[in-house]
């Protein structure tokens, strides 16, 4: 402690200096700037180049965004309103819509029908998605939903998918009390039922065919954006639990059964989906007889889901081989017999791990479910590159249109994408 | 499809739908069976087949689908269209998915011979040309040495294209391509010099363009094009019936019947013998090709004549903008020309 008298010192500062601002090259967005954005002359050069980039871009789409015109029955009328303005002529996306929704085949007074099916996947599928919010009786809605759907979209008798969910109700009961004495033979009890039952039903929604009938609508008739929702929708949903029993299958100790899905698998996975896709289309139409109507929907869906069901059988059975051999032998330590152990213990810690894949192939899938174009079905792809491009009205417009069905099907697979983040986060039970 | 989608894909599985089915023993008999006319198009070529606004099938091949039904069927829209690809069009139709192609197809030997189809006739005649910028100063398609040219995959304009540069000594790169629409876009854009297709498919599409001023095409016709409907081979009885419905729109127009007056000139047996005949008021020409007498009638009174769907479709007044030419009646200075109705 100093012992000077305190007037001895001229000036005592009593109180904190206040901190000054930092300087301005030092702080907020210009030390962003100057860090991340010209920290030295390659970082700068960059910089630049890209801002040349952005501007090109933006300088080309901007005007072409803003001086478009929604107005115009033809593409001759649309171009006299732009007068040369380099505008879009999104006329053509208000003039078709609808075709490019639901094709050009079906009828415009029943495409409430398809809109309604839409809208009610959204109280069908969140059963399905959120199971940990959702109380479990609400698992209803989405089990009667694909036969709901079906009648609205096609119309004809509700008998017809009534029939179909009856014998699927059938084949199960028969299957669980067949199941005691055998697994295999409850199920070959239970597909036998169902089947027979479905027979019947066939005779039944026949006679029956004006029950609560709405108008009947030809697979020939659907299109646009709904065929794609509608070949997505299905394909995925039927293609992860065919997915799962060949990944089970392709480790299955039983040769028949396991040389089977190796087979399948790689057969499947060796043939591009459009060389299936023409089989489905023109092969199949000689082997079949002229006259039997086997839906070409049908068949599509078919082919789109074993092909997936391979790519996803690939992908769970990563989840398998990733899981610990000390977790096989735990289910079999406590004695539970194998569809115990793989529902209680191997495949939900398979499935989470796999989430991404399936993801993976599902948005993939839901992609290249536009290939149907080129077997002249008329999905959103296909009626642009069909009708609408070479239409009298509308031929000369190309971007407008690409750009449209770009924003629908970015819409559908950023959704996916970010419920199987959600999902992932919310299954984390972290290991790591 | 009348049936459950899920119900038919089952049963088709356990076999039932091979049991069920019995083939018609003849088209015709099939088709009056079914009620409608499956009939094979194009998945949109302007003015020739595209659905409008309104999902409704109009064009020039459109209507001789149109006319067989109104004369098989006796209504014009009792048709299926079935909507094919380069591709998928002679599978369709060897198949039996569809009772007739009518869709832009070129007549040539071997389609006729070795993939069993019969040609019925010729309802364009049609010629491949080359569409090249107007500032790229080339007058004549031999001057086109070195050119990087647009062609569509799949087609016979692919062949000629081959055939015209070989002969001319004259080397070319192709750009194939799937679809009309995407030539034309890759043409505009700059990656090919040269775009080639069927004249009547450039005229259509440059009509398209926002400037069809820039754009010429070339006097050379490089090739034969006879565009006609098309049925399978084995069945001429109903071979018969499509030739000569299609005969019978161009025989009403050289003798003057139209949509307008064929219901008036059918009420009646007139003074024109070939009219009448064709007409039904005379003579049993529907019956021996196992029609009603009134077929030719109600495909006329459908369609309109081969003129009248010429200009409605694809003509002068149409955005399309096609001349005559070539497909004027032989009176014309043109190849269309039917055989007599006797």
């Amino acid at each position: 402690m100093s012992d000077a008298p305190a007037h001895s010192v001229a000036f005592v500062r009593k109180t904190e200096i206040p901190a000054k601002a930092p300087p301005v090259a030092e702080t907020g967005v210009l030390k962003w700037i100057k860090e991340n954005l010209f920290s030295g002359p390659f970082n700068t050069i960059m910089t630049i180049l890209g801002l040349l980039v952005i501007y090109y871009l933006l300088s080309g789409l901007i005007p072409w965004i803003v001086n478009g015109t929604w107005e115009g029955a033809d593409i001759r009328e649309c171009r006299e309103i732009l007068q040369g303005s380099g505008g879009g002529c999104f006329a053509v996306i208000s003039d078709r819509w609808p075709q490019l929704l639901f094709g050009f085949q079906y009828p415009d007074y029943l495409r409430w029908r398809p809109t309604l099916a839409f809208l009610l996947l959204f109280l069908a599928v969140p059963p399905a998605l959120f199971v940990m919010f959702l109380p479990r009786w609400t698992l209803i809605a989405t089990a009667i939903y694909p036969f709901v759907a079906y009648w609205l979209i096609w119309g004809g008798t509700i008998l017809a998918p009534l029939m179909s969910a009856v014998a699927l109700i059938g084949g199960y009961m028969v299957f669980k009390t067949v199941e005691k004495g055998g697994f295999v033979k409850g199920l070959a009890a239970g597909i036998v039922s169902a089947f027979l039952i479905l027979w019947i039903g066939g005779f039944i929604s026949t006679a029956g065919a004006n029950v609560l009938a709405l108008e009947p609508v030809e697979s020939r008739a659907m299109g646009g954006f709904m065929l794609n929702m509608i070949l997505g929708t299905v394909c995925v949903s039927l293609s992860i639990p065919l997915g799962i029993l060949l990944a089970l299958g392709r480790q299955s100790k039983l040769p028949i059964v396991k040389g089977f899905c190796v087979v399948f698998i790689e057969f499947i996975r060796g043939v591009p989906l459009i060389t299936l896709l023409f089989v489905a289309n023109v092969v199949l139409a000689y082997f079949l007889p002229p006259q039997a109507n086997f839906d070409l929907i049908i068949r599509v869906i078919i082919m789109i889901t074993m092909f997936s069901a391979a790519y996803i059988a690939e992908v769970i059975r990563g989840g398998l081989a990733a899981l610990p051999k000390g977790q096989y032998e735990a289910a079999d330590s406590l004695g539970l017999d194998y569809p115990q152990a793989m529902r209680l213990i191997i495949l939900p810690q398979a499935l989470k791990i796999s989430i991404p894949g399936i993801v993976n192939v599902a948005v993939g899938l839901f992609k290249d479910t536009t290939l149907v174009s080129v077997i002249s079905m008329f999905d959103l792809v296909g009626m642009i590159r069909g009708p609408i491009l070479s239409s009298t009205d509308w031929v000369g417009v190309y971007w407008e249109l690409w750009a449209a069905a770009c924003i629908l099907f970015f819409i559908v697979c950023y959704g996916i994408s970010q419920y199987s983040q959600w999902l992932e986060r919310q299954l984390r039970t972290d290991h790591r | 499809m009348n049936k459950s989608v899920l119900l038919g894909a089952l049963a088709a599985t356990v076999g039932t739908a091979g049991i069920a089915y019995a083939q018609g023993s003849t088209t015709l008999a099939a088709v009056q069976e079914r009620g409608s006319l499956n009939c094979g198009v194009t998945t949109g070529v302007p003015g020739f087949a595209e659905p409008d606004g309104d999902g409704v099938w109009q064009g020039f091949d459109v209507a001789v689908c149109r006319a067989v039904a109104a004369a098989v069927l006796g209504d014009p829209t009792a048709v299926t269209f079935v909507p094919t690809t380069g591709k998928t069009r002679f599978t369709a139709l060897a198949s039996g998915e569809i009772d007739m192609l009518a869709r832009n197809t070129t007549w040539t030997f071997s389609r006729d011979t070795d993939l069993k189809f019969d040609f019925v006739g010729v309802n364009y005649y049609d010629g491949q040309g080359f569409m090249v910028p107007a500032d790229l100063g080339v007058s004549s398609a031999t001057e086109l040495d070195g050119a990087t040219v647009c062609i569509q995959t799949g087609t016979t304009t692919e062949l000629n294209l081959a055939d015209y540069f070989r002969v001319n000594g004259m080397s070319y790169e192709p750009v194939p391509i799937e679809t009309g629409a995407e030539a034309v876009q890759q043409y505009l854009a700059g990656a090919c010099d040269v775009y080639t297709t069927d004249r009547s498919a450039l005229a259509a599409q440059r009509a398209g363009f926002e400037t069809p001023g820039d754009h010429v095409i070339l006097p050379e016709v490089v090739s034969k094009e006879p565009l006609g409907p098309l049925v399978r081979h084995g069945d001429s009885e109903w071979g018969d019936i499509v030739r000569w419905t299609l005969n019978a729109l161009i025989s009403a127009e050289e003798l003057g019947v139209t949509q307008s007056n064929v219901e008036e000139m059918a009420a009646a047996p007139g003074d024109n013998p070939e009219i009448n005949r064709m007409l039904g008021t005379e003579g049993e020409l529907g019956a021996m090709v196992g029609l009603s007498a009134d077929a030719f009638k109600n495909a006329i009174a459908a369609v309109g004549n081969y003129g009248e769907v010429f200009d409605q479709n694809i003509g002068e007044s149409t955005a399309i903008g096609l001349a005559r030419g070539l497909n004027a009646q032989y009176y014309d200075g043109g190849l269309i020309y039917s055989p007599p109705f006797r």
